[in-house]
């Protein structure tokens, strides 16, 4: 490899770098990271959800393991996502509205809560499999589709998250405005689920994936078009 | 009496269908018996909700564009006049879930459908009523509306095909379409259907003259700007 290649590579690195939408994303992977009790509040969060679930129900068997990690899902979501835009104070939001496009501003959001709603799965599904039992015959699957789920749940949380925070109100509003709109994408993540924990014939479950793909990417494609109305005052 | 043949046929249709529905011959079906007469009236409460949350949403996107705040009481008017025909719907289901399906509540997935729809549209009622200051509400209760119009709705018609329904026309149901719609349920059902969403528009359009009535006492508008005959402000 040339040392102008390497140079070029480096400018490359550079300008993303410095680019908004990457310094939006890590400024608030690092305010996570500096104010570490919020963190771990939320998975302590999830520990307690998950330790209640086993007093009071056992090892519930393959159905009902599914359907508790989802719900775990939703309120983990609820409880996490919805500090991306209710941590902040309204007047930072006017400083940011003037560095960078407000579709830059939601994406990035979108894309921490995503971060660190994965970390949320992936540590509730550990918290699952010791003290709920491991029904799963595909983990790889089951995994992935916690994924597809996570990105759909913040997508979804991050905007409303934004519309409640220009309310004033909390996130019990946030609360009221998502379970109805979120309550058919975790039907359908929790179809597809299905897969992974029983090995049974499920007619159309591509269909059912694709359609998942779709309404994420018309959450995303909504919210970029309408997050500009919301912003400005 | 400006431009209102619609409402006049409205009513006529609806007193057509009221009085037809009781009255015309229908087909006699087992389990369903006099019952399925419901569908004149179950049937168009959804249209007629469609209709009005469409129009909603038109509406709000009207607002987003131009800011101008009639359009925003276009909107809300719509959408209100859409829940209560949503609840008038759902009642009138139960009522019909009763004696055919056996209980009010069947956990039939185009129950849970207009469930989740009937939820999402209270919440949008509950963040209006959060916030005081008009422009706001008006552009953030538009921009939640859009949004869950988009979602929810596509959702209504998705979900019945993930679940066994048991509603005509699913889950291996015959449709009514295919054996028992007759011509002779036809000559009713159409009209209704037309009847009760041109009502609904009354309706609607009646609550709308209201809000825009106060609205204009309230903020002593010039009422040489406010334009009647279409119900709008002039820019």
């Amino acid at each position: 490899m040339g040392l102008a290649t390497l140079s070029g590579y480096r400018i490359t690195f550079a300008v993303l770098a410095q680019s908004n939408f990457i310094s939006l994303v890590r400024k608030d992977l690092l305010i996570e990271w500096r104010q570490k009790h919020t963190l771990f509040g939320v998975l302590l969060y999830v520990g307690s959800t998950v330790f209640v679930v086993y007093m009071m129900n056992g090892q519930p068997d393959a159905k009902v393991w599914n359907a508790l990690f989802w719900l775990t899902q939703l309120f983990v979501a609820v409880n996490s996502v919805a500090k991306s835009f209710l941590q902040e104070p309204a007047n930072r939001f006017r400083y940011y509205y003037t560095l960078v496009r407000p579709a830059t501003f939601l994406l990035a959001k979108m894309v921490y809560s995503t971060l660190l709603m994965v970390l949320m799965s992936l540590a509730s599904l550990v918290l699952f499999s010791v003290l709920l039992g491991w029904p799963l015959v595909q983990t790889s699957l089951f995994v992935l589709i916690s994924m597809v789920g996570s990105i759909s749940l913040s997508a979804v949380f991050t905007f409303l998250s934004a519309i409640a925070a220009r309310a004033n109100q909390n996130a019990a509003l946030m609360a009221i405005l998502g379970f109805p709109l979120v309550t058919p994408l975790l039907m359908i993540l929790s179809n597809l689920a299905v897969k992974a924990i029983a090995p049974v014939y499920q007619p159309g479950w591509w269909s059912l994936a694709l359609v998942l793909l779709l309404l994420d990417a018309l959450v995303i494609v909504l919210g970029v078009v309408l997050f500009p109305f919301l912003w400005q005052e | 009496m400006r431009s209102s043949w619609w409402k006049v046929l409205g009513a006529l249709l609806v007193g057509f269908a009221v009085a037809g529905g009781l009255l015309l011959p229908v087909p006699r079906l087992h389990i369903l018996n006099e019952t399925i007469r419901n569908l004149y009236y179950h049937v168009p409460m959804w249209f007629a909700m469609m209709a009005l949350f469409t129009a909603g949403v038109i509406y709000s996107v009207k607002y987003l564009r131009s800011g101008n705040l009639a359009d925003d009481i276009y909107a809300v008017g719509f959408t209100y006049t859409g829940i209560a025909f949503s609840c008038l719907g759902m009642a009138t289901g139960m009522e019909w879930a009763k004696f055919t399906w056996g209980e009010p509540w069947s956990n039939d997935p185009k129950e849970l459908g207009t469930a989740l729809c009937m939820l999402t549209y209270f919440a949008y009622a509950i963040l209006r009523g959060g916030m005081k200051d008009e422009e706001k509400r008006a552009k953030i209760s538009a921009v939640y509306n859009i949004f869950a119009f988009a979602l929810i709705i596509p959702l209504i018609y998705i979900m019945p095909r993930m679940v066994d329904s048991l509603h005509p026309g699913n889950g291996g149901n015959p449709a009514f379409a295919k054996y028992d719609l007759d011509s002779d349920m036809r000559m009713v059902f159409y009209p209704a259907i037309i009847g009760w969403v041109l009502l609904s528009f009354w309706i609607a359009t009646l609550k709308i003259r209201l809000s825009l009535l106060t609205y204009k006492k309230e903020f002593n508008i010039d009422s040489n700007k406010f334009d009647f005959d279409k119900n709008k402000f002039d820019a």
